[in-house]
């Protein structure tokens, strides 16, 4: 198992780092390959993907629709923007709580590391610049107290 | 009690709001103060305003005339907790494609074979 981190760079984003222990070309399918998402993108335990919509092409449609056993569901919708197989996606993605979030942007690259590969995510919030640095003083807050309970458990 | 974490979990979903409570993390703000650099009106604000109170997570004293508003102690919680939700989503999802992963190039080798 591979640590990720999780950090804020600059005011508007927000960086992933995590490594696989597989090939670009095989992460990059795992991203884009509707029946390989729906194995694996359902955060907490107890959703299921029942929906899940990929057109990895340039303007093709992401839509993801989560459940719970609840009866209780949420779901994603964007674009893709740019792919360069297998080492580099961008697109746009929105949440519906049902009203939607604001648009995400997200630039993810897939580098060869070692037999497996690092993969870096990277998420532009659209906040105009006030909005941005407030919010990302409110996350490094938040990060900080997160990161310290990691190291508790570590 | 869980109608309530849907409700802060709402609340936090979004980016607006959470700048607004990374603003009052800050200090207290009123409406005006608040508008102002978000390029926001203050109706859109108020708005906002009332979905953080209304879960818990912002609280308005009165002075006078004015209103000022300020982070609940729930609310420094909250914050914390979105960001341990986000990171904890991101970790159960990688560990899961890990074995998707395993999965995959196994049965690459079997057909390679």
């Amino acid at each position: 198992m591979s640590e990720m981190i999780l950090k804020t760079e600059g005011d508007t984003h927000i960086l992933v780092t995590r490594h696989f222990a597989a090939p670009p070309e095989a992460v990059f399918r795992a991203h884009t390959d509707p029946q390989i998402i729906q194995k694996w993108l359902l955060g907490p335990e107890g959703w299921t993907m029942p929906v899940c919509i990929s057109e990895p092409r340039p303007g093709g449609k992401i839509r993801y629709e989560w459940a719970n056993a609840k009866g209780q569901g949420f779901y994603l919708t964007g674009e893709y923007l740019e792919l360069e197989p297998y080492s580099r996606i961008v697109h746009v993605e929105r949440m519906h709580l049902p009203d939607p979030t604001p648009d995400n942007h997200v630039e993810t690259r897939f580098d060869a590391d070692g037999a497996g590969t690092l993969m870096t995510l990277r998420m532009t919030l659209p906040d105009a610049e006030t909005r941005a640095a407030m919010l990302a003083t409110g996350m490094e807050r938040g990060m900080e107290a997160s990161y310290a309970r990691l190291e508790d458990m570590l | 009690m869980e109608r309530r974490l849907d409700v802060t979990f709402a609340a936090l979903a979004d980016p607006t709001r959470r700048a607004i409570l990374g603003r009052l993390a800050k200090g207290e703000a009123t409406v005006m103060e608040l508008a102002k650099p978000f390029n926001m009106t203050q109706p859109a604000i108020s708005q906002h305003l009332k979905v953080l109170e209304d879960a818990g997570l912002v609280v308005c004293r009165v002075d006078g005339t004015r209103r000022p508003r300020r982070l609940a102690k729930d609310g420094v919680e909250a914050m914390d907790k979105w960001l341990a939700m986000l990171r904890e989503a991101l970790e159960k999802n990688y560990n899961r494609l890990d074995n998707v992963l395993l999965t995959m190039e196994q049965h690459k080798k079997g057909k390679t074979k």
